[in-house]
């Protein structure tokens, strides 16, 4: 993890960064008054008597993205080192990329089709 | 921020010793909190910017009794957080509850590591920067969904789907964008991104070359800020304020904090890819030539740096804020459409066009 002294700067400001979070709420713990009440501490479900949990099951729409969109993050994740070498690797690696986003495009087109990309 | 480079190589050379360790530690933690004190700064004037933008956009006064022009209201409204209660819900996940904001606002607050301000005045000129910062600012819906969560109420659950929807799918666009640009500039690092632009000056930028993916680019930043037209996770119509309905106190302060963040993020981003960065846009013949390159000239134009990267970065900050107050908010079915039907083609056509042209470059 510290083999490479590039991203010492990384860490040192990960730390820092995580100090700012834990300060706030200790400050805040210090100064801030506490006086609960069941009342305050139920979910607020504008105005009337909350109605059973929030944690239940949800659209499964919002999975389906999710799905997409691993396909395509991985994607790119692979044309990046493939843009840095670009000029290296000339024209027949790019007829490769092509191919390989010219899949994942079918792929697009198969979820458009299917209605994954649908959200009613 | 700039730290000697050969000064860091002797003393990595002599990483074992305690004391050159500490030395070390010493000479990367002034930098680090001097960036985070002109973040802080920073936040502030956009705060009251906001609130004065819109203010003079709705015709009224806006804040004005904290310090002159109401310039200290930012800091009362932080301090006044601080002295708040903090609920925490009692059917709710209290770990995860904190958790959250918490893991929004570091990561927010890592971006900042590879972002010039200035002729190479920046805290680590890595070689996979604009890489890092995507890969990072994925890492905030995680916080934003555990936030949701954790309240255990509807809003908030809803709203933190939303937001973890909204956020992954102009993601996408996004990438696709910043792999066009350094694909021109054959190169990730920050640094180098804004070096590739500073050729032909104003007519050297990449807005020019890339002006579709400018677009996408503002517009998918635009999304990942949650800012209006695309606010459907804090919509305060439909979802009081999503993820941030059961937060109160200085929790409640620090999503305030991260939504700020991550506007000036995404102009630091718009100003460094595509509106050339430090460079000033007429094309001239340094005129600090003629002088000695002494210490002095180096701390002015490194000001000047500074003070232009924050001009163009305000430009996209200004606009966000008017169109804030011009455009009605999208539906979820159109925000969806928009990303994945429209701009994800678009910025893939955008990326297939760029690496032809440069194909036939080369």
């Amino acid at each position: 993890m510290f083999l490479l002294h590039e991203y010492d700067i990384f860490w040192t400001f990960l730390i820092i960064a995580s100090l700012i979070p834990i300060l706030a709420f200790s400050i805040s713990g210090l100064l801030a008054p506490v006086s609960e009440g069941p009342e305050k501490l139920s979910s607020y479900e504008s105005g009337i008597e909350p109605m059973g949990g929030a944690w239940v099951q949800f659209r499964i729409r919002y999975y389906m993205f999710a799905l997409v969109f691993v396909v395509f993050d991985v994607e790119t994740v692979f044309l990046y080192p493939w843009a840095m070498s670009f000029d290296v690797l000339g024209v027949s690696v790019f007829i490769e990329a092509l191919i390989f986003v010219l899949i994942l495009v079918v792929g697009l087109v198969y979820a458009w089709r299917k209605g994954a990309l649908e959200w009613s | 921020m700039i730290i000697d480079r050969v000064e860091v190589e002797t003393i990595n050379s002599f990483w074992k010793l305690e004391l050159l360790k500490e030395v070390y530690g010493l000479i990367s933690i002034l930098p680090i909190l001097t960036l985070l004190l002109g973040i802080t700064i920073e936040v502030l004037v956009i705060v009251w910017l906001e609130r004065e933008i819109s203010a003079s956009i709705q015709q009224r006064i806006g804040p004005e009794y904290a310090g002159p022009l109401g310039l200290l209201q930012a800091i009362a409204d932080g301090t006044k957080l601080l002295f708040k209660e903090d609920i925490l819900p009692s059917r709710g996940d209290i770990s995860l509850f904190s958790i959250g904001p918490s893991i929004a606002v570091i990561s927010v607050l890592l971006s900042f590591l590879v972002i010039p301000l200035g002729y190479h005045f920046v805290l680590a000129d890595l070689s996979i920067g604009v890489f890092l910062w995507i890969a990072i600012s994925s890492i905030a819906p995680i916080g934003l969904l555990m936030a949701g969560y954790s309240s255990n109420n509807k809003y908030s659950f809803l709203g933190g789907l939303r937001a973890a929807a909204q956020s992954i799918s102009y993601e996408i666009p996004l990438t696709f964008c910043v792999l066009a640009i350094s694909l021109l500039s054959n190169s990730l690092s920050t640094v180098d991104i804004v070096e590739a632009q500073s050729k032909y000056g104003f007519f050297g930028w990449n807005i020019w070359r890339q002006p579709i993916g400018f677009l996408v680019f503002l517009i998918s930043s635009l999304a990942e800020c949650e800012r209006l037209p695309f606010d459907l996770p804090e919509a305060e119509e439909e979802l009081v304020a999503g993820y941030q309905t059961e937060y109160s106190g200085i929790k409640y302060g620090l999503f305030y904090l991260v939504s700020y963040l991550n506007l000036l993020v995404s102009s630091l981003f718009v100003t460094v890819l595509y509106l050339g960065g430090w460079n000033l846009s007429i094309p001239y013949i340094s005129f600090f030539d003629f002088f000695q390159m002494n210490k002095a000239v180096g701390i002015l134009e490194m000001t000047m740096g500074i003070f232009i990267t924050l001009t163009k970065a305000y430009l996209f900050l200004f606009i966000s804020i008017t169109i804030r107050w011009t455009l009605p908010r999208m539906r979820m079915d159109q925000l969806l459409n928009l990303g994945w039907k429209f701009l994800l083609p678009i910025s893939l056509g955008n990326l297939l066009l760029t690496t032809s042209f440069q194909l036939v470059s080369l």
